[in-house]
């Protein structure tokens, strides 16, 4: 793997790095790269409260947002913005200021990759207002001074429109970091199910969550 | 009531806007949900007459369609919408109807009390 110079994660609620791109920041993070990790909502609006309920309307966000620090430290990513937007809010919001929040990050981090997800094939529509403001912002910027966009996506039917993922990352040597960060989401996931008794060798494991996905989205 | 057309609604929704407004918000699934199907879980909700102001909203999606909209101190959000009361100029009357044409979602804005 590569070092990256900076790379910028963008993403709206807590938990979206867990499934889809935890191993491959970790890969990226032993390789040497800084990672900033910008979540702009702290999913309050989940209905997710653990499974017997240990959260509440009230208290999710607190408890949600010592879960994304906890996810954090498990994948190495040591800097993590909050921007305290609210959940499925995204797309209602001032467009302006969302995208000039992200412009402020890439003109303070320079980063030469970014990852987010890819706007209308990301399904939640916070997924998509967060993915498509990611992408106007890096579009202000001039051609040469872009950071490469990798992007995640899980609409049915996408490949029809946006082909197959060009960038696929092994991570299978670090599923301790990435089942680490989907344990640390407690109120969302109930990790202990997904592992059994089953071990960090087992090929089913490694066959399920092994591989990350991207696309490389591709300005006109 | 008829379909939701997004022009028309965020037209009203820009109209409406920077003003103290009467709200009605709901949401059900119906009295009898349990009864009929013992798997789901019977649950409504509603707001009647609130007074709420906002500066910003919009309305999105490719039908059912979400309405958004920002308040000094928080948000009113509503996702499922269908229909809209055409004849009714002065209020922004939505509702969402399922495949069965019964109300599982309203929201409802107007400058005099409901």
């Amino acid at each position: 793997m590569e070092r990256e110079r900076h790379i910028l994660v963008v993403l709206p609620h807590p938990d979206d790095e867990a499934f889809g791109l935890s191993g491959t920041l970790a890969k990226y993070i032993e390789a040497g790269s800084p990672v900033t990790y910008a979540c702009l909502t702290l999913g309050e609006m989940g209905r997710n409260m653990g499974i017997p309920p240990f959260a509440n309307r009230v208290t999710l966000p607190e408890i949600r947002k010592a879960e994304l620090e906890a996810s954090c430290r498990a994948i190495g990513i040591s800097d993590l913005r909050m921007y305290g937007f609210h959940d499925k809010t995204l797309e209602f919001e001032d467009q302006a200021l969302l995208e000039g929040q992200i412009g402020a990050l890439l003109d303070e981090l320079k980063p030469s990759l970014v990852l987010t997800f890819y706007p209308g094939y990301a399904v939640h529509p916070d997924h998509d207002a967060t993915g498509a403001a990611v992408v106007r912002a890096i579009g202000r910027l001039p051609e040469n001074e872009r950071p490469r966009v990798h992007a995640m996506a899980f609409a049915r039917d996408l490949e029809k429109a946006i082909g197959k993922p060009d960038v696929v990352v092994d991570i299978r040597g670090f599923l301790k970091q990435k089942l680490a960060s989907i344990e640390a989401h407690r109120s969302q996931f109930q990790a202990a199910e997904l592992m059994g008794s089953k071990t960090l060798e087992d090929p089913e494991l490694q066959e399920r969550f092994g591989t990350e996905r991207f696309w490389t989205y591709r300005f006109e | 009531m008829q379909l939701i057309e997004r022009t028309a609604i965020q037209e009203r929704i820009d109209r409406f806007k920077d003003q103290d407004l009467y709200l009605h918000l709901e949401m059900t699934t119906g009295a009898y949900a349990s009864h009929l199907d013992a798997s789901k879980h019977p649950a409504a909700t509603f707001v009647t007459n609130a007074v709420v102001h906002y500066s910003l909203g919009s309305i999105s999606g490719n039908g059912p369609y979400r309405v958004g909209l920002k308040m000094a101190h928080g948000w009113i959000y509503s996702e499922g919408l269908t229909h809209y009361e055409e004849t009714d100029t002065e209020r922004l009357i939505l509702a969402g109807h399922d495949g069965q044409g019964k109300l599982v979602v309203a929201l409802q804005l107007s400058r005099e009390p409901f």
